[in-house]
């Protein structure tokens, strides 16, 4: 169960002068129940290579497989692999339609074609993982706070039981309590179902608490592909390219630029914490 | 002088059932009284559903309180002939980049508020290009809003409300829908128009590194205001804050962690250059005890 | 698919066409729409055509980018010519089974086909060379007298040029939405008609929902702004009269009196 992208190309307004290069050779293996940041600033082409692959875009040439089956052959089911790689879009709540919350996340299951009771019995599974309480569920979705409409636009996806949830910038517009209980509520997700998960977002400090690879995205390409601790060793180069690496990273730098001996590893304000005790007892 | 003089003013509304009787009421803003002076650059911190917004839409007269009373350089909000000279002195710039722009050209969108002021044209033009100049939008004045980024849409809203030659600009969260580089824009060209024009900046937010250059900041927490000081004294209480659904910059809660461990270092600090410093200090200071 | 249509999007060039006061352009085209029905001969139609051939060279936009706007209407041309072509009752020409061409279904299909074409490339020639906002401030002034009558000429003329500004936000919207159903398994495309209409509710809710909240936002923005109706409002850009706009208006006289009287004539 892995998806593996070869050699994609994405063109925006291909054969016309203003053609844009979105996606500029990708090569990616994205095996099961890894837990992925995806990093890049607006226009870096995160948001077109994640909808690649749910096959919402189709690129214009390279291969994307699914299970080593290639999403692009004849025979390939599409609608089967949108239910099995799930993607939460910007601003989910703005796609809430239902006139309560549980119709609302009943929606995807539904049109997978499953039984009444199947379908119930997924969409209370995925507002309870999402921390939504029942007395909610036959509450107008548009009545809740923003945070709570987007636990139920995600609980939608969730429904429809994919082995992926891509979630594109999941804390925007959040404040950073909000921010933090969603997050934790993905890790959580993530650790107890085994689900692969991949994290769109812009910024660093968010996502390196939490995932265990970083895919780097600057003009169409992939820039690093690596541990956190390894890609934010390029803090020089990640901001040349408008991404600054998490303030603990500059923080341990200046230390070891005045003679401190912290070590290199620490991404996170725990770790920093760590090193600088061990440094000043020794 | 006072620009902003706040006195117990409170908001509430009223909340109805599907039937459309009266299930209660919600107060927003609770008992606030600040007093804002010319020049000042102040930050109002607040979780979302914490009352900031409802309370900068006060200043701007879009709401008027239930009880209590807002002047606006000497002006009460609630005297309606007063509301459009109101409204130009104290300016305002929402969240959505995209809901607050109205022309289809950029210079077009600029003149709208002087348009609507009654200023002669040769003078609207005027304002249009100090304005977009002092954001560092000048040479895009032609181009439709629709092919900008989200930091270069703020910009020219902030433009917008410049040439309407307001004392006070409030500004909503207007970084809340942008990436990184465009918060970091947007906050520049916020603090340009503070030091360089001299304008009152009220900024609503929920980003922590975006107040560090504050004057002064306000808490804001079940429509009250929770705390209050300068950034440093705010950043020194971490538990606080946390309490408040809030958070401080890393190397802030960096040096916290550290001061719980024993460390000795100063509260509140605010900068990675600080942080090295004090920690320069325990260190000469931990080898001179051991001598 | 939406933004293909380039029929009455501005193109930006430099032309004595782009430079002429709106309302010139306004005027101009309703004047050459009206003549376009005077026409009693083919004559008429020849001057009309080397009048519009003219304006085409002055405004310099490419003829093919105007050509590319119109296929979007060519469906419209050909309908229109069937039934004037088949339906039109007189002296039979060609008998096809049941349907009949006639002479003077001929007559009309040729002058309908010329007509529609003349007035659409017209009408294009107007939006191609003014910005949306000249057009709505030209409409405005045009209209005033009709503020008498309690006719909300501001409010229309605002009105447009608002939902020209938002029209692209709300497709993109309208893109992003279906996206986001069609990740949740939603089928826009199969079913009969029934079927497929009730698939638009997950699409057509959330894009209510959303103009409704823009609107609201763009409302409490205008009105911090101190927008209050078009009372006591300066402009920015006025429309003041040039020389060049005087003799435009010389030039589209001269043009109808010509094309009129000529058109008219019996040979």
């Amino acid at each position: 169960m892995a998806i593996e992208l070869e050699h994609v190309n994405f063109i925006y307004g291909e054969d016309t002068p203003l053609a844009v290069k979105a996606l500029d050779d990708v090569n990616l293996m994205i095996p099961d129940g890894q837990f992925i940041g995806i990093i890049g600033h607006t226009g870096s082409g995160k948001s077109t290579l994640v909808q690649h692959l749910n096959g919402l875009m189709k690129a214009t040439s390279g291969d994307i497989r699914y299970n080593g089956e290639s999403i692009y052959g004849k025979d390939f089911e599409m609608r089967k692999l949108r239910s099995k790689v799930g993607l939460v879009f910007q601003y989910p709540e703005h796609q809430l339609f239902e006139i309560d919350v549980f119709s609302d996340v009943c929606f995807g299951p539904k049109n997978l074609g499953l039984s009444k009771e199947e379908v119930e019995e997924r969409a209370k599974d995925a507002l309870q993982k999402v921390g939504i309480p029942e007395t909610m569920y036959y509450q107008s979705p548009f009545e809740l706070s923003g945070g709570q409409k987007r636990r139920v636009a995600i609980a939608g996806v969730l429904a429809m039981q994919p082995d992926v949830l891509i979630l594109d910038e999941p804390t925007a517009g959040l404040d950073p309590k909000g921010r933090d209980e969603i997050l934790q509520q993905i890790k959580t997700l993530q650790t107890e179902t085994g689900l692969t998960i991949l994290l769109v977002s812009h910024s660093m400090d968010d996502v390196a608490e939490y995932v265990d690879r970083i895919i780097v995205m600057n003009a169409g390409k992939v820039m690093f592909d690596d541990v956190p601790k390894s890609v934010f060793a390029h803090v020089k180069e990640l901001e040349e390219v408008g991404l600054a690496a998490p303030q603990v990273t500059y923080v341990m730098q200046e230390l070891r630029k005045r003679g401190f001996e912290v070590g290199e590893d620490a991404t996170t304000v725990e770790e920093a914490a760590k090193a600088i005790l061990r440094c000043l007892k020794a | 002088m006072s620009i902003l003089k706040t006195e117990k003013v409170t908001f509430e509304y009223i909340r109805h059932d599907e039937e459309g009787n009266v299930e209660g009421t919600i107060t927003a803003v609770n008992d606030v009284s600040l007093d804002i002076e010319q020049g000042q650059f102040i930050a109002i911190l607040g979780h979302n559903g914490s009352g900031k917004s409802t309370l900068a839409k006060h200043i701007n007269a879009i709401l008027t309180p239930s009880k209590g009373t807002v002047w606006v350089d000497g002006m009460d909000t609630s005297e309606d002939e007063k509301i459009w000279e109101i409204r130009q002195t104290a300016g305002m710039v929402f969240q959505n980049p995209d809901n607050q722009i109205i022309g289809q050209v950029v210079e077009e969108d600029v003149g709208f508020g002087p348009e609507n002021m009654g200023i002669p044209t040769e003078e609207i033009w005027q304002r249009v290009e100090e304005s977009l100049r002092a954001v560092g939008m000048y040479q895009y004045r032609k181009h439709s809003p629709n092919n900008l980024s989200g930091g270069q849409k703020q910009r020219v809203s902030i433009a917008g409300v410049l040439a309407m030659h307001p004392k006070c600009i409030v500004l909503d969260e207007p970084t809340a829908m942008l990436d990184p580089n465009g918060r970091k824009e947007v906050i520049r060209a916020v603090r340009a128009l503070n030091d360089v024009e001299g304008v009152t900046v009220i900024l609503i937010t929920h980003y922590m590194e975006e107040i560090i250059h504050a004057d002064n900041v306000f808490v804001m927490d079940g429509g009250k205001v929770a705390m209050q000081g300068t950034p440093r004294e705010i950043f020194s209480q971490v538990e606080r804050l946390k309490e408040l659904r809030l958070d401080v910059p890393q190397v802030t809660l960096l040096a916290y962690e550290l001061q719980k461990q024993g460390v000795p270092l100063p509260n509140g600090i605010l900068t990675t250059e600080e942080f090295a410093d004090a920690l320069e200090r325990v260190k000469k200071g931990s080898s001179t005890n051991g001598n | 698919m939406l933004r293909d249509i380039t029929l009455g999007q501005y193109y930006q060039t430099e032309s004595v066409i782009h430079r002429l006061d709106a309302r010139v352009k306004l005027a101009g085209t309703l004047i050459f729409i009206v003549s376009l029905f005077f026409f009693k001969n083919y004559w008429g139609y020849l001057v009309a055509a080397l009048f519009l051939a003219g304006v085409i060279k002055l405004s310099r936009v490419p003829f093919k980018f105007m050509v590319k706007g119109m296929k979007a209407i060519v469906f419209l041309v050909i309908i229109t010519v069937l039934f004037s072509l088949f339906l039109t009752p007189g002296e039979a020409l060609v008998s096809l089974g049941k349907l009949t061409i006639t002479k003077e279904g001929l007559n009309t299909a040729i002058t309908t086909t010329i007509r529609l074409s003349m007035l659409i490339i017209g009408s294009s020639i107007m939006t191609l060379t003014t910005t949306p906002n000249n057009l709505t401030d030209a409409m405005e002034k045009s209209m005033r007298p009709l503020k008498k009558l309690h006719v909300p000429v501001h409010e229309i003329a605002m009105m447009m040029s608002i939902a020209l500004r938002f029209i692209p936000i709300l497709l993109e919207e309208t893109d992003k939405i279906m996206k986001a159903q069609i990740a949740r398994g939603a089928d826009f495309e199969s079913g009969n008609l029934l079927k497929r209409a009730k698939a638009m509710v997950p699409l057509l809710v959330p894009l209510f929902i959303s103009a409704f909240r823009r609107a609201n936002d763009l409302a409490m923005a205008m009105e911090a702004r101190c927008y209050r109706g078009g009372d006591g409002r300066t402009k920015m850009k006025p429309l003041i009269y040039q020389k060049r706009d005087h003799l435009a208006y010389v030039c589209l006289l001269v043009y109808f009196v010509a094309a009129v009287v000529i058109g008219r004539l019996h040979f």
